[in-house]
């Protein structure tokens, strides 16, 4: 094998890893900005919507022995009732809801939810098997795991529906309109407290998701939600907040330049490296690199 | 006349009430602090440790304390922090008044308390692995320590690979306290043994892919890897490195001692070789061992206790706790006669037969190792 071959393989292989880690920022991400574009707040539980969908998989799969399919399907329902609760019982009853101050309780509700976890599934890291064995498949030179290829393929399952659901139908439109204008919305006769609740349900749905499948390769444990929503956030933000396709662009980008810049520059400076590139984003493009500044200008956050 | 009678009488209850503790006092309970990161990424470490600790502490008071003293234990978590494991460490000598401290149980925590305990004069006994925190001797009077020493796993390491052969090397250490302390080592050894570290890397407590670095490592030609942490980590590696199909043979530090770490790799942690204390194999322990006693009875009660596998971090705890008492049932609990008794301390432990001396605070040599090796999810004794 020649050097050029080499250096190939090997960037093929970080660009895998790193759209592999991308993949999950780009699910955290786009779960924020569906609540962010209905309530106008960041949900600083999305990290924990992710670890509860690891943690929970690992149980069904692993303690229970159920199939990967039906545990996941029950997952993910689990996540999102945590989700609806949460909306209903913590964000609802607020009788003046500003920003800040649902803010505030996201984080509180991140806590708690952390804390359970805790009591729930000890403090170690748990781990469960492969979706399909760890038998590594060769792609042009590089190795890619079987696991790696069921993210790609869950990520783009859910960018589609994604955009069916918001552009083709009735509840997705009416989601939109909220987003857009949540007086004009109510106006025209949407309920805008029930889009509210269904943007949590719907985002602890992808948050779940995120952490079922990533939890075989990265194990979980109940203390993970911090880092992966941090990076989430990130994402979200270079990709321009409330807008769910740049985040996914966003999100893989981020992943791909940690896994390029552990690999050439220094494993030491991984995390340093991704956000000083979003730093730089954010000075030049403070709207992020999808979003629109028009839109931003008008926006209270 | 009445009232002066029942002022009197008051007088004499109250007097009487408060002099009791006096009249019919027991000896004075002794105080020993235990710093342990119970929670947070070592709590694999932390909370066997103080399972261990509680565990003794009650078998101790069951039977009647020490020479009638009761033992009672202070438990700080540090939660693996630098800054928290300072003010514990603080609080305990300041409020509890402690005579003696066990722990911390990371080795980047115990060099940040090494100052407190300097000034303080109370002896402690860490539970972590690096030996700087117990050289040079000189500078650490008060600090004692009762893993296994790093340099011994390094050479125990290499002795294996010089019986196979094997001379370029890559090490991956984790950038902890523990991890730093064992890359130092790494490097310093390979010398002495003609070994040549073709690619050094690292990673960050946190991190959960290592594929990059190991690529790096793939590429630079090695034909051993060492890997040195204590975070979970551990397991990871092995599965990375399946991931990317690299064969070479796999050490890790002793740090790879809880059963955990070899359950979570599966079955790409099959073959993994590192230095271990005899407490992870108990059963191919030769029954004419000086340690098999203690093991096999440590072993059973922790597990009846807490039904989880025992590992060697909750031994730590066994070891130092120990020495300790034994020390405080010879001498009472002075700080300064604490710390000359165990600096002659002779004790049979979890984690090997210890000698402690005036030049030597871990009181360990290379034979407290065993070279281990992962087998379907367990530890044996890797024979020659």
């Amino acid at each position: 094998m020649n050097h050029t071959d080499g250096t190939f393989i090997d960037v093929l292989q970080f660009l895998i890893l790193g759209i592999q880690r991308g993949s999950i920022y780009a699910m955290v991400a786009m779960g924020f900005n569906m609540i962010y574009n209905a309530t106008g707040i960041i949900n600083f539980a999305q990290g924990e919507f992710v670890v509860l969908g690891g943690l929970m998989m690992v149980t069904l799969t692993m303690a229970f022995n159920l199939s990967i399919v039906f545990s996941f399907i029950l997952t993910v329902l689990f996540v999102i009732v945590v989700g609806i609760l949460m909306e209903r019982l913590t964000i609802n009853p607020v009788k003046h809801p500003t920003v800040l101050r649902l803010i505030i309780i996201t984080i509180a509700v991140s806590i708690i939810i952390k804390g359970v976890a805790m009591c729930f599934w000890g403090k170690g890291s748990h781990y469960m098997r492969h979706f399909s064995g760890t038998a590594p498949l060769e792609f042009f030179g590089a190795t890619i795991l079987p696991q790696t290829l069921w993210i790609f393929a869950i990520l783009f399952f859910v960018v589609i529906a994604y955009i069916i659901f918001f552009n083709y139908t009735m509840t997705g439109k009416c989601m939109r309109a909220c987003a857009i204008n949540r007086d004009a919305a109510r106006l025209a006769g949407i309920n805008d407290r029930k889009m509210v609740m269904l943007s949590f349900a719907l985002s602890a749905g992808i948050g779940a998701i995120a952490g079922i499948i990533i939890t075989p390769i990265i194990q979980m444990d109940y203390a993970r939600g911090a880092m992966l929503g941090l990076k989430g956030f990130g994402a979200a933000v270079l990709g321009g907040l409330g807008n769910s396709m740049g985040a996914v662009v966003a999100g893989v980008l981020l992943g791909v330049l940690e896994a390029l810049g552990a690999g050439y520059i220094s494993s030491h400076y991984m995390d340093a490296i991704a956000l000083v590139i979003l730093l730089f984003v954010l000075f030049i493009r403070p709207s992020g690199i999808l979003g629109s500044s028009e839109a931003m200008r008008l926006k209270e956050f | 006349m009445k009232k002066r009678i029942l002022i009197l009488s008051m007088a004499i209850t109250i007097l009487l009430a408060f002099s009791t503790p006096y009249v019919f006092a027991e000896p004075a309970d002794y105080h020993v602090g235990c710093v342990f990161a119970v929670t947070g990424s070592a709590s694999w470490l932390g909370e066997p440790e103080r399972n261990t600790a509680e565990m003794i502490a009650k078998e101790i008071n069951a039977a009647g304390g020490i020479n009638g003293h009761k033992l009672v234990l202070h438990i700080e978590d540090t939660q693996g922090d630098n800054t928290r494991a300072v003010n514990a460490v603080k609080k305990l000598i300041k409020k509890d008044n402690v005579c003696a401290i066990i722990g911390p149980s990371r080795s980047g925590t115990s060099m940040a308390v090494l100052p407190v305990i300097a000034e303080s004069h109370i002896p402690l006994i860490s539970c972590a692995g690096a030996e700087v925190i117990v050289t040079p001797v000189e500078e650490r009077k008060w600090v004692f320590k009762v893993p296994q020493k790093d340099s011994d796993a390094v050479k125990r390491i290499y002795d294996d690979m010089a019986a196979k052969g094997i001379k370029d090397i890559a090490i991956i250490t984790g950038t902890t306290g523990f991890g730093a302390a064992g890359r130092d080592q790494l490097k310093e050894i390979a010398a002495e043994y003609k070994i040549n570290i073709v690619a050094d890397e690292t990673y960050g407590p946190a991190d959960t892919d290592m594929t990059a670095q190991l690529l790096k490592i793939k590429n630079a030609g090695a034909k051993a890897l060492v890997n040195w942490s204590i975070v979970p980590a551990q397991s990871i590696v092995p599965q990375n490195m399946q991931q990317l199909k690299m064969t070479i043979p796999l050490y890790q530090s002793h740090g790879f001692g809880n059963i955990k770490y070899a359950e979570a790799a599966g079955e790409a942690g099959n073959g993994i070789i590192f230095p271990g204390g005899r407490l992870l194999a108990v059963d191919t322990v030769p029954e004419d061992n000086p340690q098999k006693k203690v093991l096999v009875s440590y072993k059973e009660d922790y597990e009846k206790n807490f039904h989880e596998p025992v590992s060697t971090f909750g031994g730590h705890a066994y070891d130092s706790l120990w020495i300790l008492v034994n020390a405080l049932k010879k001498v009472g609990d002075d700080p300064a006669k604490l710390r000359d008794e165990i600096e002659n301390t002779h004790f049979v432990g979890t984690a090997g037969v210890f000698n402690f001396s005036p030049t030597d605070h871990c009181g360990l040599n290379k034979d407290a190792f065993e070279m281990l090796m992962v087998k379907d999810g367990k530890f044996v004794v890797l024979k020659d």
